[in-house]
């Protein structure tokens, strides 16, 4: 149970990096990482290291992406 | 550089990079195998000596405690740095946040999304207090206990609008929370010196295995540390919010 748990997410993990870098407009790139974030933390998990889960959440889903946005929005503003 | 030339570089520079990667790599244990004598070693002493449950907290704000300090140190020097490299500029102007804007109107959230805002915001808030006061206990501590936290008023910020976050992060607040959440660290560190003993080192009561005040020092070294990470993120959102919504070049 635990290795197929393990294979979905190493699967999980090499399909939404691979569409994060497939992934060419910024603004869509900050969702797509968001959900790389989400995979890797779920890879974590099933590999039992739950604090490093729980730091890769908060970092990758929640830190990461809104950063990114509020760049980009600013870039936008400055270019109207 | 030649094309031809950079090509040459590249394929001595990959080769080397190559040779020694997988070299490294073949060295690693295989994937599953059994966990290393040093781990296997602090699960079984980490519980009887330091009184908790969680061991990689036991590791990060114990044992290899030291450690933890200068990465509590990494973060604030980077976030006074982002508060630098953010601060407004000499050709720049805070202006009225732009959902207030005379000239612009624009729709203030449903009110769907500002009771899911209230809804998802307090239980944040919540979730962040059980993670670092239980970081002895459960996995989490003070670090993502701290940027959840955090990560409840950027909630409100989608849910209301700039002004309203305004009112609930206070420069003066985020920011002594940082700097007496950073040294907060050193000073427990301190105690130990007061004891007589080595910096860090554990010497307040432990407490009993699996109650919440639990683990002496790493207990207070999670609070100390959930106060510094959640000023930094609340302050790196802020400085980066403040860029979006208020600061703007000046008309020339």
């Amino acid at each position: 149970m635990s290795e197929a748990l393990i294979a979905v997410a190493l699967v999980w993990v090499a399909v939404s990096g691979t569409a994060v870098v497939l992934t060419r407009d910024p603004l869509r790139q900050a969702f797509t990482a968001g959900f790389f974030g989400l995979a890797l933390a779920f890879l974590y998990l099933s590999l039992q290291s739950g604090d490093v889960a729980l730091s890769q959440i908060v970092v990758g889903a929640i830190a990461l992406p809104l950063i990114v946005l509020l760049s980009l929005a600013k870039v936008r503003k400055d270019q109207e | 550089m030649s094309r031809r030339a950079r090509l040459m570089f590249f394929a001595v520079a990959a080769t080397g990079l190559a040779v020694t990667l997988g070299a490294g790599l073949a060295g690693l244990p295989s994937f599953g195998s059994q966990t290393s004598t040093y781990a296997a070693m602090l699960n079984k002493v980490a519980p009887l000596q330091r009184h908790v449950t969680d061991v990689v907290s036991a590791i990060n704000f114990d044992y290899r405690g030291l450690d933890t300090m200068f990465e509590e140190f990494i973060l604030l020097g980077a976030v006074a740095g982002i508060s630098v490299v953010l601060r407004p500029l000499s050709d720049e102007t805070r202006q009225l946040p732009a959902d207030k804007a005379p000239e612009r109107s624009i729709p203030p959230p449903s009110p769907a999304v500002w009771l899911l805002a209230v809804v998802l915001g307090s239980l944040l808030v919540l979730i962040s207090l059980e993670t670092f006061t239980h970081g002895t206990l459960t996995p989490g501590g003070g670090f993502q206990g701290g940027v959840v936290l955090a990560s409840a008023l950027y909630v409100v910020y989608l849910g209301t609008n700039y002004r309203t976050v305004a009112r609930f992060q206070p420069a003066l607040l985020l920011e002594s929370a940082d700097g007496v959440g950073a040294s907060g660290y050193v000073f427990i560190g301190l105690l130990g010196l007061l004891a007589g003993t080595a910096f860090l080192s554990n010497v307040i009561g432990l407490g009993g295995t699996g109650n919440m005040l639990s683990g002496g020092t790493i207990w207070a070294l999670n609070l100390v540390v959930g106060a510094e990470v959640a000023g930094s993120f609340a302050i790196l959102a802020a400085e980066f919010l403040d860029q979006t919504a208020v600061i703007r070049t000046r008309r020339r």
